[in-house]
């Protein structure tokens, strides 16, 4: 028995997507969710082989919340469900990627569930480009995959192996380069120091204080969190222009 | 269509905007010329203005109040009789000025005159050069290729959705079909004349109907058009293509939805159409789709000239369309 995962925004193509399921032999629908960020929590609980990812719904599209899911545990199979998408399409093609275009005829949706195979990894580099900025961080923790929504995200901060994501309520590790995510997060984000990325909206106000080397150094003050994120001499101009 | 197509249309007051724009440029033009050093451009012009300007300001009248007139007149015709109302003009103005202030030395009445005849000429010449830009058959056939294209991402997605009414709701699946079919017939059709307001109305009621389909709650309009005059002549779909930004980038980014505010009334006599819809620039990640907007004022001026313009505002996560239009257009 293969589970299949269903998300869209959309009720009647959610319907649509069941009626035809319902006519193939040896699958179950274990799950529907109206977006990405509904689908990848449904899938945690639910653990299915298959996901049928909208591309274009709210909160996360469906090319972010397949990127999520390579770290769900089985890796589910992908495939995207589109009615109109130019430069998705192009990418799918390209890459092999398995998409269906809506509507979706019974005999085509049968085809691409007997072949749908889990992303690979230059897959998943090809959907990269599709969409501009993540709008969660997904962290693999205990079994679990936590998303951490960016607007929520306080600073980043590089650690040796790791980089810290401090909300109000915790912090988390994710194993990506600060870099990386400085490239991704722009514009978001501004780097106070050569290891950490601060939202601008949760500075508080700075202070200038002895930091441990007994030096005089700046540090931001942050809203919501007691901590406070030093400032390195290069970045000093920042105060100013805020 | 106006019969002498090709004269400018004199009640268009940004017709009038352009003749005072053009002269007055020419008069500077004359004072650069005219003076030896940068000091005399000032009371040169000042000069000069003395002279143009009651002539300007008697051929707007003159020209205005005589339109119906020259319009019975072919183009050759008309654009004769402009040139020697113009002379006519200088005529007086400079007959005026020469019996109550100048003695000494008279200004020369002929070359004035001839100097009216040229820059007549030239306004003339332009407006042809534009009205050609415009002419009827490459108006229509930009006309043409202007015409409101849906989203294919509309029409796939619309269709799916009355696919899955058909087995279990089959009387809303035929309802969908045939709003479907009688907003894809004005889509599909050549839409060069002007249609009543009422009925570009109750093509966007189909038409959102269709998107209710999909979207069922998320979708929330309000109409605010109890003061709309029914019977106002508009280009036609002008209002739905933007209702259609307003669902795809207002609309369907938001999980629970919003709301859409249609508001039309008259005020001084001219039309307008605003659309308000919330709007996260986060959550879109199609922006750059400003195809229908482009699409609009392009048609609005092909229609309306200057007498007509759409503006846009984005605050407070609302973004709104304005349109305003003449109502009673020609």
């Amino acid at each position: 028995m293969l589970n299949i995962l269903i998300a869209d925004d959309e009720a009647p193509a959610r319907n649509r997507m069941r009626d035809l399921l319902s006519e193939i032999e040896n699958v179950a629908v274990v799950a529907e969710a109206k977006n990405g960020k509904e689908a990848l929590n449904l899938a945690l609980q639910t653990k299915p082989n298959l996901m049928l990812l909208d591309i274009r719904m709210p909160v996360m599209d469906g090319i972010e919340a397949a990127q999520h899911a390579q770290k769900l545990e089985p890796k589910p199979h992908i495939i995207f469900t589109t009615a109109f998408d130019a430069y998705a399409i192009k990418a799918f093609d390209l890459n092999a990627i398995d998409y269906l275009l809506k509507p979706i005829r019974l005999e085509r949706l049968q085809t691409a569930i007997n072949k749908a195979h889990a992303l690979q990894p230059n897959q998943i580099a090809a959907l990269k480009p599709l969409q501009k900025m993540r709008s969660h961080l997904s962290i693999h923790e205990r079994g679990r995959v936590l998303l951490v929504p960016i607007e929520t995200i306080i600073y980043l901060r590089a650690e040796l192996k790791y980089v810290t994501v401090r909300t109000a309520e915790r912090e988390y590790l994710i194993e990506e380069s600060l870099t990386n995510l400085e490239t991704e997060f722009g514009e978001r984000f501004i780097r106070l120091h050569r290891n950490s990325l601060v939202a601008p909206q949760f500075i508080a106000g700075y202070e200038k204080r002895l930091n441990q080397d007994n030096e005089q150094q700046w540090f931001a003050l942050l809203k919501e969190i007691p901590e406070t994120v030093a400032i390195s001499r290069r970045q000093q101009h920042l105060i100013r222009e805020t | 269509m106006r019969k002498n197509s090709r004269l400018p249309n004199f009640h268009n007051l940004g017709i009038h905007l352009r003749i005072l724009l053009i002269v007055n440029l020419l008069a500077m033009m004359a004072a650069i010329l005219l003076s030896k050093q940068i000091g005399e451009f000032f009371p040169l012009l000042a000069q000069l203005s003395a002279l143009v300007q009651p002539i300007l300001l008697m051929s707007m009248l003159g020209l205005y109040s005589l339109y119906p007139l020259l319009k019975k007149l072919n183009y050759w015709q008309s654009t004769v009789a402009i040139i020697l109302l113009e002379i006519g003009f200088t005529f007086l103005v400079f007959s005026f000025i020469n019996y109550y202030f100048v003695s000494d030395s008279n200004t020369d009445i002929v070359r004035a005159c001839l100097l009216t005849a040229i820059v007549t000429a030239i306004v003339l010449y332009y407006f042809y050069l534009q009205e050609r830009a415009y002419s009827p058959a490459i108006a229509e056939a930009r006309l043409q290729a202007l015409q409101a294209r849906i989203r294919p991402h509309f029409l796939f997605n619309s269709i799916n959705a009355v696919l899955s009414l058909i087995r279990k709701q089959p009387k809303r699946a035929e309802k969908a079909l045939e709003d479907m079919a009688d907003l894809f017939r004005v889509l599909m059709s050549e839409n060069r004349d002007l249609v009543p307001l009422a009925q570009e109305i109750g093509l966007c009621h189909q038409y959102l109907d269709l998107e209710k389909l999909r979207l069922e709650d998320r979708l929330k309009i309000t109409w605010q058009i109890d003061d709309m005059p029914s019977e106002a002549m508009i280009p036609p779909l002008i209002l739905q293509p933007l209702l259609e930004n307003a669902v795809y980038h207002g609309i369907e980014p938001m999980p629970e939805g919003g709301e859409i505010i249609v508001k039309i009334y008259t005020k001084l006599k001219e039309l307008h159409i605003s659309i308000n819809n919330p709007y996260a620039p986060q959550n879109d990640h199609h922006s750059g789709n400003k195809m229908a907007l482009k699409n609009i004022k392009e048609r609005l001026k092909l229609h309306f000239d200057l007498e007509a313009n759409i503006k846009t505002e984005a605050k407070q996560n609302r973004y709104e369309v304005r349109i305003r239009l003449p109502t009673g257009a020609y």
